[in-house]
């Protein structure tokens, strides 16, 4: 059973006054990221998406969270067309964007209090989550007072805590330093192999897309569709000793084998990448 | 019962245990500062054995420059007297009502301004205006409409301290980082939500700086009208001591109003540490 399903999607975006792209010969002053945009998430699924920068992994994302609207083709999320935010998702952030103002504890209640969650409960569900996390001496700091790790942690959790169906992650550990993206790796599939959310995760690390997921969907260049999906086959639960073997090491060549054109390819559209937020 | 007794007493007595090594702490960064604070205290010092040396080696006239020792001395007496609490409870009372008035509407409207495109394009050139006439400039305007009483006095402090409290608010808006505002959408908040839980926190700091500078303004407005048309108040006081020629006396309002200004802005940084506390050490560290 399908959680998620892209239809023909395409996305543009208009240009800046004054700007202009070139699109073979064409001068626009829009852009497209997303052109006929496929794509099945199953239920419970973990799905990395990778693909080079501009590809419109992001843009797909925001269509899934409901934060943008796509230009014409239709994403259904448990076969409705998704039209807003909706409270089966939930979403994670490169910047973690939690709110300084609150503690890690009150950035977690955040979406329980717009559910109308009473207060008690709130705060167990977040407690609950600030033990799996191992954050629990943390529940009243403030974010500048938490490493970047542990500042994920808490935003994760915070994502978590309304039980989402789907778990939007935008390039979650890109910020983090190679040691403490390795454990948040290991911790997240830890936690989700114990729920059954599905989770969209974008990713420029293969080696990360690769002992993450179940499928690897491969991104083209900008303008952005699904060129390949690869199946990880890989036994679960998984640990960090699985990226030493040669299952994992195959695996990665499968993945990077699809990847190396479109990276090439959007080398050469390189000049045009600032213009979109990618 | 008796069972649940025992625990009612045992929980009592460990409240009573003061601990004190946490007592310590809790007043250990006020200590800090105020030792950091003290470090200003030479200069000051300096300044007044200057005052005091200058007419009493007869560099100056001490009838236009009372030394500092007798100033003090006319300003202990003031104080005693109760004369002068007075003088500086009514500009404090007129300072407040005009901040207040400033408060009251300037936040909302710098809100709608910053958060509202729009509305922002049809009253901005309007408020530009308005906002560089120098508010002197307007005091005789606003005594020819509003008369000698209190409204005027009150109009003119408002008027002066709106302007930093409307642009802070309008850029405290404006610089509320995006990802907030999308972390929020993607947890489905309402718009008066997304306001009073995003926008309203994240500009705060904005704000409070805004209201910092507002406060002083509307300080120094009210001596400056209190000169023009009143019959109490510190400007007033100093204006008539000068005029009577009771030199010590002028001085000694004056010297008030520095103390005065000092406690007012001392307050205020203590405010925008305690309501922006989430930032961590930044701004002033000064008497914390």
């Amino acid at each position: 059973m399908d959680i998620i399903v892209a239809e023909k999607v395409h996305k543009k975006f208009k240009l800046k006054h004054g700007q202009q792209v070139n699109n073979n010969g064409v001068i626009s002053n829009e852009i497209e990221v997303l052109h006929g945009f496929d794509l099945k998430i199953k239920k419970g699924e973990f799905l990395v998406l990778v693909g080079p920068s501009g590809s419109g992994k992001s843009v797909f994302l925001d269509l899934v969270g409901g934060l943008s609207a796509p230009t014409s083709g239709v994403v259904y999320l448990d076969d409705k067309p998704v039209e807003a935010p909706s409270v089966k998702t939930g979403y994670v952030f490169q910047q973690y964007a939690l709110f300084p103002w609150r503690s890690a504890l009150s950035n977690i209640e955040f979406g329980l209090e717009t559910r109308g969650v009473p207060k008690e409960e709130r705060v167990k569900i977040g407690r609950e989550l600030l033990a799996l996390f191992g954050l629990s001496d943390f529940e009243d700091r403030f974010p500048y007072q938490l490493s970047g790790g542990m500042q994920q942690r808490v935003a994760i959790a915070r994502a978590l805590a309304t039980k989402p169906e789907v778990l939007l992650m935008d390039e979650p550990f890109a910020a983090l330093d190679a040691q403490t993206r390795e454990i948040l790796q290991n911790e997240l599939i830890r936690i989700w192999e114990g729920t059954d959310t599905s989770v969209i995760f974008v990713t420029h690390s293969i080696d990360e897309a690769v002992f993450l997921a179940d499928r690897v969907a491969v991104v083209t260049a900008r303008p952005g569709r699904i060129k390949d999906i690869i199946e990880i086959d890989l036994p679960r639960p998984r640990n960090g000793d699985i990226r030493s073997s040669s299952e994992f090491a195959a695996n990665r060549h499968k993945v990077w084998g699809a990847l190396k054109a479109e990276v090439n390819k959007a080398q050469q559209d390189w000049k045009l990448a600032p213009v979109f937020s990618e | 019962m008796s069972e649940e007794l025992a625990v009612q007493t045992e929980g009592r007595q460990k409240t009573q245990v003061v601990d004190f090594s946490a007592y310590v702490k809790r007043f250990t960064p006020y200590a800090e500062g105020l030792k950091k604070w003290s470090s200003g205290i030479p200069l000051v010092l300096l300044f007044f054995a200057v005052w005091e040396a200058l007419p009493r080696l007869g560099i100056i006239d001490p009838l236009f420059l009372p030394a500092f020792s007798t100033t003090i001395q006319t300003l202990f007496d003031l104080a005693l007297s109760g004369k002068l609490l007075l003088h500086v409870l009514v500009s404090l009372q007129r300072a407040a009502a005009g901040f207040g008035l400033a408060l009251l509407l300037a936040v909302p409207l710098g809100f709608l301004m910053g958060w509202y495109n729009k509305f922002e394009r049809y009253t901005d050139l309007f408020v530009q205006s308005l906002r560089n006439v120098s508010t002197f400039a307007l005091l005789p305007i606003f005594l020819l409409l509003l008369g000698l009483g209190e409204s005027s006095k009150i109009a003119i402090i408002f008027y002066g301290a709106s302007w930093q409290l409307l642009m802070n608010t309008i850029s405290g808006v404006k610089s509320v980082d995006p990802i907030y505002i999308k972390a929020a959408k993607s947890m489905g908040v309402s718009d008066w939500e997304l306001f009073k839980k995003v926008i309203l926190p994240a500009s705060i700091p904005s704000i409070v700086i805004g209201a910092r500078l507002g406060a002083k303004i509307a300080l120094m407005v009210v001596i400056a009208a209190e000169m023009i048309g009143a019959k109490s108040g510190l400007g007033f006081f100093i204006q008539n001591a000068q005029f009577n020629f009771m030199v010590p006396e002028m001085y000694a309002g004056i010297l008030t109003l520095a103390i005065l200004g000092l406690m007012v802005n001392y307050l205020l940084v203590w405010f925008e540490k305690k309501t922006t506390s989430w930032k961590g050490e930044i701004g002033s560290s000064i008497l914390g």
